[in-house]
């Protein structure tokens, strides 16, 4: 009986971090919930052994029944008929497996049906769902749009849309169209105000819509009519039943092809408003987006952990010259390298969830007290580093996880490039990780801010202010200097006074900021825990060694580059 | 109309699937205390029929019986967090050492006690394999029995469509309700669990384990009662004693023996024209060419 929780310690510890006491407790309001509410803990002991439970369901459900499918539904892929999208059988199935367990809305309250998770294991579970099928995490990660309807909308379409999620009604979000993709800013669908009716119409085309033939949709359109940028959006809800848009076409993808990617015309869709006109884009979708990031972060590792199992076992299991393959050190590094490469992706993973939890938590208290001016301290705080993290870890997990499973790919030799092997279609999975939900580019804008603000500078003093065990003293005092590097690469680019040449360093010095932090990170959950994960202490010796050397080619080439040099690039 | 009420009979068993270095004990016995307890696994695919029985019917419930050490409650919570109703463990000294004949005749004065109208167990225990307490219980409470099933075809409070497994085929028999019927492990898995069942149910517990754990003036049992675990020891279900345990048992274990598999030696071919007219041979007679 394969488990994809049970047998991933890694995983599990993130369960434990300090931090978690303080997130449950608010998320379960001081346990009042467990007077009325029979699902609800009634402490943080049965709140945890709570979580421990739900995740050994969805490790369960992955084991055997979405991973085991994800073979075939990558083969028959989701396809239109009748303006209508079929899914593979694979994963009708897995839906069903999942909607039998409850385990949509995971993070919705529990007056709408919902477990009410916090985000740390919600994450998990989406990690959990990734491992076994990269392209069906998608369908199953796209509840998150119900954290939008519920932190924006009225409670009258609260009441009417968020149950249904637990039932196991899906979700997408429809942003993208055809000349609108990275610059949402463009977006033309149309919406108007139908006074007999009293409901918005929307009219126009979307494209490339994950899941488009969702129950619930949640839409970007144009309310303000002859306004061009994104103050004239505003966003709605749609519900499929009303039958006011159609599939024109699924797309032909390389990978994650379990999950429709569809073209869709709206016309005279009804539609509901969510939250206050005009905010659409730059209030709504904007918070839509980090929830989404933070899902590809997930989905990422993900990916990662399956074609990292499947090359370890078949590196150990191969023999060649008389011996298993993953005696020679040429292969050894490569399996060491992935995985330092996901732990430190998991690490900053988990890092991020928490911070997003604690500043949404607080918030939340905020709306019904006033809060003290500490909570509003903390919560400013943990805000910042969500912010800061996010593009960092969609920028390095989902580069990470395509060269995860290209080494996966290069530890089974000629095999691997067959497709009887599953890292052939994790490859091709993996490929979207690092494009949507913003490409790595997009990221680095994101991140950047972070670099010019300090907030990353700032995050490394506290990690570097934490204590640590004497194995790890000469490893810090390593990332001391880094920092140290770090900070002079900062300088170096700022005294350029130059904003293209900032746009075309961004990426290394995001990097470095990235590499300084995102080993603290995964060297503090090592040391924290201890003799549970030995290999936590491996990775974080190796990722320290694998990203140094590229720090320091960082460093030198921002060192060695002057701004007549960008002539050279710039393309005529 | 009166509810049908359906009852799933599930054993707690050592994992014999998953066998270590100490699984077996000097004297050839199973060693209960290493292997961990699981569920058995065709009493999953039973209790996974009988819940779909419940679903066609719409009007009817899934009661579980287990037989077995306190810590058999086990099974009781698991079959609720996949959909179980409600859950009655017979657990008492008495019982111990009890054979097939015993032990099924325990479980048929259960059955009476519980009156149910379709009975679902696993064709077999992975401990000892006998197939025996499921037909065996069939025939003293006199219901009709239909054994290696392994697809509910209909249901109607009155009948049931059944499709066997057999050796050398599929059968499928039609059977008046009430009946008893034996779940084969290629019928569908059992669904998983469901979350929400798995938080409101994680604390049902027995009276003895609420004692175990000095829990038994918890408030939490008192607000909610529908965490407590039925209990019954022989009295609760009148049972003859001289009918139960060793007393009751007349299968005795002479001897046990130990078969250990020796790894067969490969066969060393060479390219002489000798060599490969016997692998003709051996490749035509087993109808891998030809």
């Amino acid at each position: 009986m394969a488990n994809f929780y049970t047998d991933n310690e890694n995983l599990k510890l993130q369960l434990d971090h300090p931090l978690m006491e303080r997130i449950v407790k608010m998320k379960e309001e001081d346990y009042s919930f467990a007077k009325t509410e029979p699902i609800a803990p009634f402490n943080f002991e049965d709140a945890m052994d709570t979580y421990d439970k739900i995740l050994e369901v969805v490790g369960d459900i992955c084991g055997e029944v979405i991973g085991p499918n994800a073979e075939s539904v990558d083969l028959e892929g989701a396809r239109v008929e009748n303006g209508r999208v079929v899914y593979a059988k694979g994963t009708q199935e897995n839906l069903k497996a999942l909607t039998d367990a409850k385990l949509f809305g995971m993070s919705l309250p529990y007056k709408y049906g919902g477990l009410n998770m916090s985000m740390v294991p919600y994450v998990m579970s989406a990690e959990l769902v990734s491992r076994a099928d990269g392209g069906f995490a998608n369908i199953w990660g796209l509840q998150d749009c119900a954290e939008t309807i519920k932190e924006f909308a009225s409670e009258e379409i609260k009441d009417e849309f968020l149950p249904r999620i637990n039932q196991g009604a899906t979700c997408s979000m429809d942003l993208t169209e055809p000349d609108a993709g990275s610059d949402l800013q463009a977006v033309q669908l149309k919406a108007t105000w139908d006074e007999p009716n009293q409901v918005w119409r929307l009219n126009g085309v979307k494209r490339f819509i994950t899941n488009g033939d969702a129950d619930i949709k949640l839409v970007l359109a144009r309310s303000e009519e002859g306004t061009r940028d994104g103050r004239g959006l505003s966003y709605f809800v749609y519900d499929k039943v009303d039958q006011g848009v159609t599939v024109r076409r699924v797309e032909n993808k390389m990978g994650i092809k379990g999950s429709p990617t569809c073209e869709l015309v709206f016309k005279d869709a009804p539609a509901k408003l969510v939250g206050s006109r005009r905010l659409g884009l730059i209030k709504y979708v904007m918070s839509l987006m980090n929830g989404a990031r933070l899902g590809v972060g997930a989905q990422s590792v993900g990916i990662s952990e399956a074609a990292y199992r499947e090359a370890y076992k078949y590196a150990t299991e191969r023999e060649q010259f008389e011996k298993s393959i993953i005696h020679f050190p040429a292969v050894y590094e490569l399996i060491q390298n992935m995985k330092a490469k996901i732990d430190a992706s998991r690490s900053i993973l988990y890092e991020t969830a928490r911070a997003v939890d604690m500043y949404k938590l607080i918030e939340e208290i905020g709306k019904t007290r006033t809060l003290t001016p500490e909570e509003r301290a903390e919560m400013k705080h943990y805000n910042r580093i969500a912010d800061a993290l996010t593009p960092m870890l969609k920028l390095f997990s989902s580069e990470y996880c395509n060269q995860v499973c290209y080494d996966a790919i290069q530890v089974h030799g000629g095999t691997g490039f067959m497709k009887d092997f599953p890292v052939e279609r994790m490859y091709r999975d993996a490929r979207i990780t690092s494009i949507y939900e913003g490409t790595s580019q997009l990221q680095v804008v994101a991140a950047i801010a972070a670099v010019i603000k300090n907030t990353y500078t700032e995050m490394i003093a506290e990690y570097a202010a934490q204590p640590v065990t004497p194995e790890f003293e000469s490893l810090k005092a390593d990332l001391v200097r880094m920092a140290e590097e770090y900070e002079e690469a900062r300088k170096i680019v700022t005294a350029l006074e130059c904003n293209e040449a900032l746009d075309f360093l961004a990426r290394r010095l995001v990097e470095m900021a990235g590499h300084v932090v995102m080993t603290y990170i995964l060297m503090l959950d090592a040391i924290r825990a201890g003799e549970k994960a030995p290999d936590l202490k491996r990775s974080t010796f190796t990722f320290h060694k694998m990203v140094k050397a590229i720090h320091q080619a960082h460093l030198s080439y921002i060192k060695d580059f002057k701004v007549e040099d960008l002539d050279a690039y710039r393309q005529i | 109309m009166e509810k049908i009420k359906i009852l799933v009979l599930a054993k707690q068993v050592p994992d014999t699937r998953n066998v270590g270095k100490d699984a077996m004990k000097d004297d050839g016995t199973v060693n209960r205390g290493a292997l961990p307890a699981i569920y058995n696994p065709d009493d999953l695919n039973a209790l996974e029929m009988a819940l779909e029985a419940k679903d066609r019917l719409g009007n009817a419930e899934v009661y579980v019986l287990t037989m077995g050490p306190t810590r058999a409650a086990e099974i009781i919570r698991e079959s609720i967090y996949r959909g179980a109703d409600e859950g009655y463990l017979l657990t008492d000294r008495k019982f111990a050492g009890s054979d097939t004949l015993a032990t099924s005749y325990a479980i048929s004065q259960a059955v009476r006690k519980i009156d149910p109208d379709l009975i679902f167990c696993g064709l077999q225990a992975i401990d000892g394999d006998t197939a025996q307490v499921g037909p065996q219980t069939a025939e003293k409470v006199d219901f009709q029995q239909v054994t290696y099933v392994e697809k509910l075809v209909e249901i109607s409070p009155n009948q049931i469509t059944l499709k066997r497994r057999l050796e050398r085929g599929v059968e499928t028999v039609v059977a008046p309700i009430p009946a008893l019927i034996t779940v084969h492990g290629s019928a569908n898995p059992c669904r998983a669990r469901n979350v929400k069942r798995v938080m409101q149910y994680k604390h049902a517990r027995t009276l003895t384990e609420l004692k175990e754990e000095n829990r038994e003036n918890s408030e939490l049992f008192k607000d909610r009662p529908y965490l407590k675990i039925e209990e019954w020891s022989v009295d609760t279900i009148q049972a003859d004693d001289t009918h139960l345990g060793l007393s009751g048992s007349p299968t005795k274990v002479k001897t046990i023996d130990n078969v250990v598999l020796a790894q067969k030696e490969n066969v060393v071919l060479t390219s002489s024209d000798a060599d490969v007219e016997e692998l003709m041979v051996d490749l035509l007679k087993s109808r891998v060419i030809g």
